[in-house]
């Protein structure tokens, strides 16, 4: 009697579905996956200097995964994400100057960036936006000089990486790769789970309406410390990946760990990609490494170029590349919001952006 | 330019190394004395930064304060990068010529004060005065702040508001150039200094001495030269990192900074 009454009370609500996403996400899963042993099996086929190639763009992929995930979708501008790349790497050569295999020690430069990203939130924590930006640049300075005082680990010039000295030249890349592909997919897929959480519902009211969150009873300041913490953790895998196929670990701005460039590079690639969508990163990390490869003889205008590139499209074409593919077509390969069916809407039928939350 | 378009100009710093920049190039082609100059590269500046508001950085604030961070940013590693492939990464200075400026004198017996030095200070507390006196009584100084009370109401009385951020923007840009044209005249100017150096200890001392508070950024910058000093006497490696320390600690213990607006946090 009960359950009759309720479905006659709302006979609109009978037809209405929600789902991930407006189309099957089924083969888009099994697309990623294709994609990823294909690419898993690339240092059997490619030679070494393909493989060497793509490691970088892993690395890049990784870090622009990481901004993205605090810029795009937290609101968190950070400019300092060097410093955690420089603490991966470093916890990488620590453990392995006594005698833990660098393997092992991306786990420890994982874990220990994301520690370290704790105590340095509480300092940048109340800032907001342009503020935050620059307090992340300073923290990142400051930790720079830090490493460079403590001489033991190379201070200001830095130190070759022990523990991989008997590798054969073709293998230490082919597993370098595997590494690097290994934290590239979990930072990915890390941050899709993520998102399809609480969390990144938590992650969107914020950015919809702050205040209105807040008075919900959102916690707002735990979920951007999450964010903040997950993001120096896979910065800091990053780094320790860096580290393993530079070989060596040298700090200082230029050219070194904790170099600007590396936040310009991870920043680049996702607001030519499209900030504030999962697909983006991995869209501009493709335009990077090859406009990188264009005009790697010209020095540093492969970052000039990227930078001009990201400024016409932050002022031209906000949603990046991958945003403009999105509304055009409408794919989603990694679907964090909801679809709400409208009663009688069927899969691939007129496109009703009005009904697609997020 | 912070606050009136309430704009993080990520390129601050490395603005001020262009204008050092322009002044070696204005000196090297005209062979002029370096203070001549100063006003020449500021009036540049003005100019450019007049363009750059109007196209670019206009464009970008009405897309919101991301797009401005990420633009502002973008044009901050151009110009680093441009720097480089130009001028190479040596560090150059201005030389000065002048015996004036190379001399100095003594207070007691232990303190030494170059002219140059003392000189500068004079002018960056006479530049602040100036711009107090110019956004509190000239024309354009009534349109800056009209604007940045309200912008709808300012353009409803006619001012155009995009003209008026120009002028703001062409302001910023000149203060910077004179900032930029003394570094070069003190030390050295290199492509990276300017986030390295400038911008940090720039937004550290606008932090130290609180947000929104002109004397209190004077003060800032203040303690950050003696904490600087104090901290280049243990080690001359600790002097950017003690900086930094009074940074960080203004930042924990008291995050409204020393001159605190009161009620408004």
């Amino acid at each position: 009697m009960t359950v009759n009454q309720t479905t006659t009370g709302q006979p609109d609500l009978i037809d209405v579905r929600v789902t991930r996403s407006r189309r099957n996400t089924l083969w888009s899963g099994l697309g990623a996956l294709i994609v990823i042993v294909v690419l898993f099996r690339l240092p059997y086929f490619a030679g070494p200097g393909t493989t060497g190639i793509m490691i970088q763009g892993l690395i890049v992929l990784t870090l622009a995964s990481m901004w993205n995930l605090l810029a795009g979708y937290a609101g968190l501008v950070s400019v300092g994400q060097q410093a955690f790349l420089g603490l991966g790497a470093y916890f990488v050569l620590i453990p392995a100057m006594h005698g833990i295999t660098p393997w092992f020690g991306l786990v420890i430069a994982t874990v220990a960036a994301g520690a370290c990203a704790l105590p340095l939130w509480w300092l940048v924590a109340r800032l907001r936006l342009g503020y935050f930006a620059i307090a992340t640049w300073v923290l990142a300075s400051a930790v720079m000089l830090v490493v460079e005082q403590i001489s033991s680990i190379g201070g200001g010039t830095g130190m070759p990486l022990p523990g991989i000295s008997g590798y054969d030249p073709a293998v230490l890349t082919a597993d370098t790769y595997w590494a690097a592909l290994t934290v590239a997919v979990l930072a990915i897929g890390g941050v899709y789970l993520l998102l399809r959480s609480r969390v990144g519902l938590v992650l969107t009211s914020i950015r919809d309406d702050e205040k209105a969150a807040r008075s919900n009873g959102v916690r707002v300041g735990f979920a951007r410390l999450l964010v903040f913490v997950v993001a120096a953790a896979g910065c800091g895998a990053a780094g320790g990946v860096l580290a393993i196929q530079q070989l060596q670990v040298v700090p200082g701005t230029a050219g070194g760990v904790f170099s600007v460039q590396w936040t310009a590079e991870m920043a680049f690639a996702t607001i030519i990609g499209g900030i504030g969508t999962i697909e983006g990163p991995i869209v501009g990390t493709i335009v990077f490494m090859v406009l990188q490869q264009k005009l790697q003889s010209y020095n540093a205008w492969y970052l000039m170029v990227l930078g001009l590139v990201a400024i016409v499209i932050a002022i031209f074409a906000r949603r990046g590349l991958w945003g403009t593919i999105d509304e055009r077509f409408n794919i989603r390969l990694f679907p964090v919001g909801y679809h709400l069916w409208a009663p009688g809407e069927r899969r691939g039928r007129k496109r009703a952006a009005a009904h697609t939350a997020q | 330019m912070f606050g009136v378009m309430k704009v993080v100009n990520l390129a601050h710093g490395d603005l001020a190394v262009v204008a050092g920049y322009i002044g070696v190039g204005v000196i090297a082609v005209t062979h002029m004395p370096v203070l001549w100059s100063i006003p020449v590269v500021v009036a540049a500046m003005a100019i450019v930064g007049y363009i750059l508001q109007r196209s670019v950085i206009q464009s970008a604030l009405s897309r919101g304060e991301l797009t401005t961070l990420i633009v502002t940013f973008g044009l901050s590693i151009i110009i680093e990068n441009g720097l480089q492939q130009f001028f190479t990464a040596n560090s150059r200075g201005l030389g000065v010529g002048d015996t004036f400026i190379t001399d100095s004198f003594l207070i007691g017996s232990q303190i030494i004060i170059p002219y140059l030095n003392l000189a500068i200070f004079i002018i960056a507390v006479v530049v602040l005065l100036g711009l107090q006196q110019y956004l509190s009584f000239s024309r354009y100084g009534r349109l800056i702040r009209a604007v940045a009370d309200d912008r709808e109401a300012a353009q409803l009385s006619g001012a155009d508001y995009r003209h008026v951020f120009g002028i703001a923007a062409a302001i910023a840009f000149g203060t910077v150039a004179i900032a930029g044209m003394f570094q070069g005249m003190i030390t050295t100017i290199s492509p990276t200094l300017g986030t390295d150096t400038i911008l940090l200890f720039a937004f550290a001392s606008v932090v130290i001495g609180g947000l929104g508070s002109l004397w209190g950024t004077l003060l800032g910058g203040v303690i950050l030269g003696v904490a600087q000093a104090v901290g280049a006497q243990f080690n001359p490696s600790y002097e950017t990192l003690a900086g930094y320390g009074v940074f960080l600690l203004v930042l924990v213990v008291r995050p409204q900074g020393l001159i605190s607006q009161g009620a408004t946090s």
